[in-house]
């Protein structure tokens, strides 16, 4: 027989009284998973609901759906609201279109900082100072980081230290998150600066986790840094780099705190994200609308969830 | 002298392999260099101008004032006093506290279910309850607003304690469960069978062995309600009741330029964070390394 039962239950028959104890216990897990179950229902799944029925009207101050308009918020989203989406101008603007550059900015740049500062640190003895160091701004407040970084793009040269710096070097000051055409990469690389840290984090945890003696093994081999890294390393990456895109990926779509309290998405709407746009929406008392871009933020997280869920799946199949 | 070294590192005998070795990593340490002059730089900054009096502020820049000392507390106190930091420092902890303790005993109940009482849908409710995970709290914000407005909780902390804590249990409830099933299961089958009743097993056995794992989550919690913007400037209409993050929003649209206040005020949003981090640090890179890779 194939049968592979764990050493401790050879021989124990499955009598009926472990069962009938779990049978007994069944509603007892109501009693458990209960509060929570129906916070969740209360306080999420339901509103989740209702926020798509409220996608479809349009409300008073009071937040009261006065009409029904169909489909209306989503065609004056992605055709009417210019602050929106822009496909008129070249490139094209507006806060989708801003959402997007984030995406792939933010993400690849803090993945690959990451990477880097993972594999730089290993080598030296100050290790952990290290990503002490670039790790500490995951535990500040976006809110700080804001105000850290309005800071440092101070377009007076004698407060920003960047402005400081590049006019030593000769150049003029720039008004770094006062432009259209800095302002969104000023934001990104200060949020970049505030979650490089956790791609570290789980990279470094993972590149422990291979074994030095294969490393080693390639070294006396002959084998130079880099093709360590290159055919060792990263292919054994490849899942926790999937994961930290995954939690940078969802972090992005979310953004709101930093570009809410540095630039409030100016100037003009050139630092707009759908995060910003829902809830200026929101505040002018146009729930429905809000709703709506909402909803759009909702669809793109979904294909990420997505993925998510079915990695967990797998895992928990093979674990 | 050589001769000693050689006998501890062979590799690197003669000083001038020694040499040899400095220099090809050099680029790594220069590199490292640059790498924490950018992350200390911008917080040294604010942290630095935190000190200055005002009139030095827009006098000559932070970095010259390292070589002239004229620093002061004043800036702190005028923060505290007249933007109502006092306050809302005081309410930043009374929405956190709350926020931080009801998800993580209800997470831990509904983890202990779905990891050692069987029921049916076990795995399907579950898994529903981590996707939930992603979900903005965009996604509720204009029903929970109308929700709270007409449970009358809205001027009151009852509206954003109930939200945080909803939003913190998907994470609670999957950290919490993917520890406690890694439990023994000889440990809790043992005082099933000596008739221990779910509740003890749970009070008595499986809470005292996850220790860790609460922290991890309860630190992760604390610190995200803590620094939480979006949800307070929702859902707390009240402006006595406002936390400092709401508050220094505020104060920088106001108070625009005034970088002795606005830099005294993020290092007061900042301490809280900052001292839970490191004498905490251990659990809450590891919250983050089990919430993220497993």
């Amino acid at each position: 027989m194939s049968s592979t039962a764990a050493p401790g239950s050879v021989g124990r028959p499955r009598g009926r009284r472990l069962p009938s104890i779990f049978k007994r216990q069944g509603w007892q897990a109501f009693l458990f998973i209960g509060p929570a179950l129906l916070l969740l229902l209360v306080l999420i799944v339901y509103p989740m609901i209702r926020t798509i029925i409220y996608s479809f009207g349009n409300t008073n101050s009071r937040l009261e759906i006065t009409r029904w308009i169909g489909f209306d918020n989503y065609t004056r989203m992605f055709t009417r609201d210019k602050s929106f989406l822009n496909l008129d101008v070249f490139p094209p603007s507006g806060a989708l279109v801003n959402n997007v550059k984030w995406m792939i900015l933010y993400t690849t740049v803090s993945l690959l900082l990451g990477l880097l500062i993972a594999v730089l640190a290993a080598r030296v003895r100050y290790e952990a100072l290290m990503k002490s160091i670039v790790f500490v701004p995951m535990a500040i407040a976006a809110t700080a980081v804001a105000i850290i970084w309005k800071f440092v793009y101070e377009p007076d040269p004698n407060l920003g230290s960047l402005n400081g710096f590049i006019t030593t070097l000769g150049s003029d000051p720039i008004a770094w998150y006062g432009r259209a055409d800095t302002v969104n990469y000023a934001l990104i690389f200060a949020y970049i600066w505030a979650s490089t840290g956790f791609a570290m984090v789980v990279l470094s945890a993972a590149l422990k986790g291979i074994s030095e003696e294969v490393i080693e093994a390639a070294r006396t081999d002959g084998a130079g840094e880099w093709d360590i890294f290159r055919r060792i390393q990263l292919p054994l990456l490849s899942l926790p780099i999937a994961v930290v895109t995954v939690w940078l990926l969802i972090n992005v779509i979310k953004v709101f705190d930093l570009i809410y309290v540095m630039t409030g998405g100016g100037p003009g709407a050139a630092s707009e994200v759908i995060a910003v746009t829902m809830v200026d929406e929101f505040g002018n008392g146009e729930g429905g609308y809000a709703a709506a871009i909402a909803v759009v933020m909702m669809l793109l997280i979904i294909p990420i969830m997505a993925f998510n869920v079915r990695r967990f799946r797998s895992e928990r199949v093979t674990g | 002298m050589a001769t000693a070294q050689a006998a501890v590192q062979p590799r690197t005998a003669t000083p001038s392999a020694r040499l040899v070795k400095f220099i090809s990593r050099a680029p790594v340490h220069l590199g490292l260099l640059l790498v924490a002059v950018i992350w200390l730089v911008p917080t040294v900054g604010l942290a630095v101008t935190s000190f200055r009096p005002r009139g030095d502020i827009q006098a000559s820049s932070w970095w010259s004032s390292l070589t002239d000392w004229s620093f002061t507390l004043h800036n702190y106190s005028e923060v505290l006093n007249k933007a109502n930091m006092d306050k809302a420092f005081v309410n930043s902890i009374l929405i956190t506290v709350p926020s931080t303790l009801l998800p993580l005993v209800l997470a831990a109940a509904a983890a202990y279910a779905f990891s050692w009482i069987s029921f049916p849908f076990r795995d399907t409710i579950f898994l529903l309850i981590v996707a939930l995970m992603v979900v903005p709290v965009q996604m509720a914000l204009v029903p929970l607003l109308t929700l709270f407005r007409d449970l009358g909780i809205s001027n009151w902390f009852g509206g954003i304690w109930l939200a945080h804590t909803a939003f913190g249990l998907p994470l609670g409830i999957f950290l919490l469960r993917n520890f406690f099933i890694a439990l023994p299961r000889d440990l809790i089958e043992a005082a099933r069978v000596d008739g221990a009743s779910n509740l003890r097993i749970f009070l008595k056995v499986v809470l005292p062995l996850s220790v860790p794992a609460l922290a991890s989550f309860g630190i992760f919690q604390f610190l995200w309600v803590w620094n939480d913007l979006l949800m307070s400037f929702i859902f707390i209409q009240n402006g006595d009741l406002l936390p400092m993050t709401v508050r220094i929003n505020q104060m920088q649209t106001t108070y625009g330029g005034e970088w002795h206040l606005l830099s005294a005020g993020a290092f007061l949003l900042m301490i809280v964070p900052l001292a839970v981090f490191f004498a905490l640090q251990r659990y809450f890179v590891q919250g983050l390394l089990a919430g993220s890779v497993k």
